[in-house]
């Protein structure tokens, strides 16, 4: 060892060491980026999938999925609202404390005392609501091109329990506030888990099985809306549900790859034409084979049998499209929240209910049903809706129309029939009920058996299941079938939602206005 | 089993096996048991947010009537959802929180209102209008000196179950 030691190899590694921290900064930035600047076909496909964040995403996508009218960029919406509630959820938390005696005041430091506090809930309370409307008008998406079929009808089933776990969320964000607003609005969401007993009550049975009362105390772990009842809301909506959110979410974007990519219709190809010359390369170089992970894949997979000529690398393409619904929604609830301030009332009062006493604006379709019946407008018919929803695509087995907006049998003509028979049976009931009462009206002494299962709500349900058999019958088709339900059911959803938000007033009486309420 | 179908001459013996191997039946029974054992570790794991002790105060409570309550107007027992009724044949004792979804219904010049869906009761409780499915219950009342009473939340009673004045 000793006789190796000689002078000139001691400048060398300190010059070498010299070199090295010269050279570190890009050195830094090249082991950072594993594949350089994505300048090649080669280099990037290897950003997408040599990077932890972007490998969700395939290499090269079709030039189908990239337009704006395949999808309206909904699904991204819907998560890029999610990452904004989960930031902007995280900094309220710096102050929040969620306990009876404080939770009132903190919201209120928050938003009168903590720099940005206001503006911070503000965005928080706007995005949880753009959430909730980007993931329904995404399920619709979904249903309306027919996407749900297989081998997709999994992750329909997945995407109903982001619905829910979505209306979870923001269902227990409500009471946070503990404001008058919040508690009311939970008091009559426990109940409602509470409604079986309606049934139950009725059978005389709730003495030995009583799954609406295990229902509440599960929910509120007391018999009322208190300490324990907020600690447990704080508990699902900062942990539990973001978690099963987080979950369920992973699973739904790995199976989009898994299921072949985003739907298109069978003629995609050939509708498509030729690329635009002015748009960025499709190729660089030479593709001189064909993808083989696609072997691997299980049914149509984008690109066997023909060469990747319809697709676009990823990067750009892709990520800038998904960058810009980003910051279109970024945009959508600063602005909101600029413009609206997120509502807080007076210090809950368990001794004095809102009149009216109003839940979240998603639910105030559950709570006009609820006005004829608490089993069945927050049990019974929302459980039929869901399941039947779940089962759509194992009913609809046929292959017509995938892809298309409004694909199958009857099409967009079936789609407006089904609306005008859907606003027309849920305004024309809505509208006898208001003016003439329902059956307790008539005979005071009627048993309650017969009003849970027949009222206004139910009798809706009916009435679009049988028009949906209509359909089938019809149109010889499943798929004409589901395309009449849903489309009644999306009009019967924002037809109640309007008449419990806007025309709902003291006891619940109809008002033409809110300016008409009698004055408290 | 099928692979083994073919085996020339095959019969019952210890050379062709029973249909379910002996390895893998030990596996299916440590799968089972995995299973079993994860099943119902969440049962168990689910007691514990089922509370067995309510945090709720004392559901019992003594009431001081006024001298002055005329017969058939409801008596609000402070900081509780109960009102008291003193007419010709006693005293009893009205649950105020609505049987629909928990409101807490308010006197009104017949009886009683719900301000959260328009439910309407009458003095006893039975119901006159809107979509509870049940009257208003009835609450255990006794008399526990003068114009003194004893309301036991907990303990629903008969509707006419009038306590003497």
């Amino acid at each position: 060892m000793s006789g190796r030691s000689e002078a000139p190899a001691a400048v060398s590694a300190v010059r070498r060491l010299g070199r090295n921290v010269l050279a570190t900064p890009g050195r830094l930035w090249a082991s950072f980026s594993r594949a350089g600047r994505p300048a090649t076909d080669r280099s990037r496909s290897k950003f997408v999938f040599g990077n932890v964040f972007l490998h969700l995403h395939p290499a090269r996508v079709h030039r189908w999925s990239l337009r704006w009218t395949t999808t309206w960029g909904l699904g991204i919406a819907a998560l890029s609202a999610f990452l904004i509630t989960l930031i902007t959820g995280v900094l309220l938390m710096f102050y929040y404390k969620p306990y009876p005696s404080a939770a009132y005041n903190t919201i209120k430091d928050i938003h009168f005392v903590v720099p940005t506090g206001r503006f911070i809930r503000n965005i928080h309370r706007w995005a949880a609501n753009v959430m909730v409307v980007t993931v329904l008008l995404h399920m619709a998406r979904t249903f309306f091109t027919a996407a749900y079929r297989k081998p997709r009808e999994f992750n329909w089933v997945v995407g109903m329990g982001l619905l829910a776990l979505t209306l979870g969320l923001s269902f227990t964000g409500y009471l946070l506030p503990w404001d008058q607003l919040a508690y009311w609005a939970i008091t009559i969401g426990a109940n409602i888990a509470q409604s079986p007993r309606e049934l139950t009550d009725a059978l005389g049975i709730t003495a030995y099985f009583d799954p609406g009362g295990f229902q509440k105390l599960i929910l509120l772990g007391s018999t009322d809306v208190g300490e324990e009842a907020l600690i447990r809301f704080y508990l699902f909506h900062v942990m539990l549900l973001p978690l099963g959110l987080v979950a369920l979410l992973a699973v739904h974007f790995w199976r989009i790859r898994k299921d072949g990519g985003l739907v298109r219709p069978a003629g995609a190809d050939e509708r498509l034409g030729s690329v635009d010359p002015e748009t960025y390369p499709v190729f660089t170089e030479a593709p001189d084979k064909t993808y083989h992970l696609a072997a691997v894949v299980k049914g149509r997979t984008p690109w066997v049998g023909r060469g990747p000529e319809n697709t676009l690398p990823a990067m750009p393409h892709l990520f800038y499209a998904e960058l810009a619904v980003l910051m279109l929604v970024v945009f959508l609830c600063v602005g909101l929240a600029l413009l609206v301030d997120a509502p807080l009332k007076e210090l809950a009062n368990p001794d004095l209910p809102e009149n009216p006493a109003k839940a979240p604006w998603y639910f105030l379709g559950l709570q006009e049903l609820v006005s004829h019946s608490a089993f069945m407008g927050g049990i019974g018919i929302p459980a039929v809706v869901l399941v039947g929803l779940g089962l759509i695509p194992y009913l609809d087995r046929e292959t017509h129309g995938t892809g298309e907006w409004f694909g199958g049998p009857g099409g967009l003509r079936l789609v407006a029939l089904s609306a005008a028979v859907g606003l027309g049976s849920v305004l024309g009931i809505e509208a006898f009920a208001i003016r003439f009462g329902w059956l307790r009206t008539w005979w005071p002494d009627i048993p309650q058996l017969v009003i849970t299962f027949v009222n206004p709500g139910t009798f809706l349900t009916v009435v679009y299941g049988v028009f949906s058999v209509w359909a089938v019958r019809r149109y010889d088709s499943t798929r004409a079938g589901a395309l009449a339900l849903f489309t009644c059911f999306l009009c019967g959803f924002i037809v109640l939602t309007i008449i419990g938000a806007h025309f709902r007033g003291p006891n619940w009486e109809f008002y033409w206005s809110p300016s008409h309420w009698p004055g408290h | 089993m099928t692979d083994r179908d073919d085996v020339v001459g095959s019969s019952e013996s210890r050379l062709s096996p029973h249909p379910v191997a002996r390895r893998d039946f030990l596996g299916l029974g440590a799968l089972g048991s995995a299973a079993a054992a994860f099943l119902f570790a969440t049962i168990g794991m689910l007691r514990l947010p089922k509370a067995a002790v309510l945090p709720s105060p004392s559901r019992r409570f003594k009431v001081v009537l006024p001298e002055s309550l005329p017969f058939e107007e409801p008596y609000l027992a402070p900081g509780r959802h109960v009102a008291l009724i003193r007419d010709a044949e006693g005293v009893f004792a009205v649950s105020n929180v609505c049987t629909h979804l928990g409101c807490i219904v308010k006197p009104s010049a017949t009886g009683f209102y719900c301000p959260c869906h328009g439910s309407r009761f009458d003095r006893t409780g039975q119901v006159l209008a809107g979509p509870a499915p049940r009257p208003l219950p009835w609450l255990a009342v006794r008399k526990a000196g003068e114009n003194t009473y004893v309301v036991d939340e907990e303990k629903e009673v008969p509707a006419g179950t009038k306590e003497v004045a």
